[in-house]
């Protein structure tokens, strides 16, 4: 197996973007990353993509040779797939990427992930999440995506004393750092209690507790690093890369209050590294609600089960804390186009190791995680990244 | 909702009487029926098996916020159920003046889960209510 490097990323504003379309936004994306990457149409071997359901959202299906074509590849003949776990879509494209680069068999390769989210109503938008979740025995029975997180909040807290100004804590902290993002979706400060005052989606959580629906598009360059050198000044290197599965409804898992497909891609991304949960200085994970990031934290190592709501009431996870999560205001406050997620939380990543993060520079940041999640935690996508 | 009378027909023997499988290698209940036991697999020997359908709720919440077909339903009540023999559920619980409490036991009723507009199919499935044994024996 090669070592995988990223030689270039490009990502567009996040936000209700009703003034482009899903191929406006993969273009837009697409020729960033090249740009940056200093590559031509001819170096690229292979696309992958993220996109979770462009056929409910804006009812185009076959999205691979879309964004081929779009990106300009289409008389290159590059192939190009669509790759679907739900809201880990994203990871999954740059877990493939990395495979076909790693194994020998591709050299430059592109990872992106797209989702145009606000062409439907929000009631459609969240009908087609909903079919994250199992469809015949979750949502048959009324069940949202927000109330299984709920269910997760409800038995956290009543196990381990988490409380809800702990997991507001969590939104404010990602609104104050998107506030130093350009392409974030909210730049808005918020306080805890805005957050508790805002209406009850599904008890415990409130609208603010959850992240918003979203358009946008990111893309990344991946090269073996051996070669990385002759396009990009500073390669950023990919030393972990794992992927884990979990029974689809949240109801048949061992233990409700942890994500095991985040445990078991954690561990082996970390085995793969070399590294330890504590060596990491900057992470991006999955926060769709802010018992998410919650777990998240506790379930990859950095934290104690049971300890992530104190910790993140602590400032553990604050831009001037020890552990920095979500610097580029998480799925809560950048926003969750679901596709392009995965895609984004590498490009932010690759941001602040390269030292480009501006106001949010996290000081020397060495290693880096992206965790991405897919449904209630049927698929999770651990990468971890290195100068 | 993207359920047709095909695809609801096909569950209706679960949906209506919480039937399952037994695995009689490792002793262990599923609901829904499963084709394969993730214990065993191969070697399973899977049994048609009819749940009681009492259980404990492990934990809940109140949807304020439902997509278009539970809209009417808001706010209400949804818990994950472990039921007596083991397996795990998901349902909305019913006729809950006491609230709903973590450790609650429930029963299961038979109720109107959903309909397709005013002429279409009526999706009738289980929900679950507060079993009255405990308030019974404290009373006693």
């Amino acid at each position: 197996m090669r070592s995988v490097s990223i030689i270039g990323v490009g990502c567009t504003k996040f936000g209700e973007r009703w003034d482009v379309s899903l191929r406006d936004m993969i273009a837009e994306a697409g020729v960033m990353a090249i740009g940056d990457a200093e590559i031509t149409g001819e170096q690229i071997d292979a696309l992958y993509v993220g996109n979770m359901s462009g056929g409910r959202f804006i009812e185009q299906e076959h999205i691979g040779a879309l964004i081929a074509d779009c990106a300009g590849l289409s008389r290159l003949h590059v192939p190009s797939t669509r790759v679907e776990a739900a809201c880990a879509s994203g990871g999954l494209a740059l877990r493939q990427a990395v495979l076909a680069v790693a194994s020998g068999y591709s050299d430059i390769v592109i990872a992106a992930g797209v989702e145009k989210m606000t062409d439907v109503s929000t009631g459609t938008a969240a009908d087609a999440l909903a079919a994250a979740a199992d469809r015949e025995w979750e949502c048959f029975f009324g069940a949202t995506f927000p109330a299984l997180y709920a269910m997760m909040a409800k038995l956290h807290m009543r196990r381990y004393g988490t409380t809800e100004e702990q997991m507001a804590q969590v939104a404010v902290k990602n609104h104050h750092h998107a506030c130093m993002n350009p392409i974030a979706q909210y730049h808005m400060e918020i306080t805890i209690d805005d957050v508790l005052k805002s209406p009850l989606v599904a008890d415990p959580l409130h609208v603010l507790d959850c992240s918003p629906i979203s358009d946008g598009a990111a893309a990344v360059v991946l090269a073996p690093t051996e070669m990385a050198r002759r396009f990009s000044e500073e390669p950023i290197k990919i030393v972990g890369s794992a992927q884990a599965s979990d029974t689809l409804a949240l109801h048949d898992r061992r233990d409700l209050t942890t994500l095991d497909a985040t445990v078991h891609a954690g561990r082996s991304a970390f085995t793969q590294a070399g590294i330890e949960p504590r060596a990491v200085d900057v992470a991006e994970v999955h926060d769709c609600f802010t018992i998410g990031e919650i777990l998240a934290i506790e379930d990859l190592g950095f934290v104690e089960k049971g300890q992530g709501g104190k910790a993140t009431q602590d400032g553990m996870t604050a831009l001037s804390g020890c552990l920095p999560v979500n610097t580029s205001g998480g799925l809560k406050a950048c926003g969750h186009p679901v596709g392009a997620t995965g895609i984004k939380q590498a490009y932010e990543i690759v941001l602040q190791l390269r030292g480009k993060a501006g106001k949010r520079q996290v000081d020397d940041a060495q290693v880096g995680l992206a965790h991405n999640v897919g449904g209630s935690g049927g698929t999770a996508l651990v990468h971890i990244f290195t100068r | 909702m993207t359920n047709h009378a095909p695809r609801f027909w096909r569950s209706i023997p679960q949906r209506y009487n919480l039937s399952g499988t037994h695995c009689t290698c490792c002793n262990e209940y599923f609901f829904p029926p499963r084709n394969l036991c993730p214990n065993c697999r191969r070697g399973a020997h899977l049994e048609e098996y009819t749940f009681k359908g009492t259980g404990t709720i492990i934990t809940y919440t109140t949807i304020y916020n439902a997509t278009e077909d539970f809209e009417r339903l808001t706010p209400y009540n949804l818990a994950i159920i472990q039921l007596d023999e083991g397996p795990k559920i998901t349902g909305q619980i019913v006729s809950s003046s006491a609230g709903v409490k973590i450790g609650m036991r429930v029963r299961p009723v038979f109720r109107i889960l959903g309909k397709e507009g005013d002429k279409g199919i009526i999706y009738y499935g289980t929900k679950f209510a507060p079993l009255l044994e405990q308030s019974c024996a404290e009373e006693k």
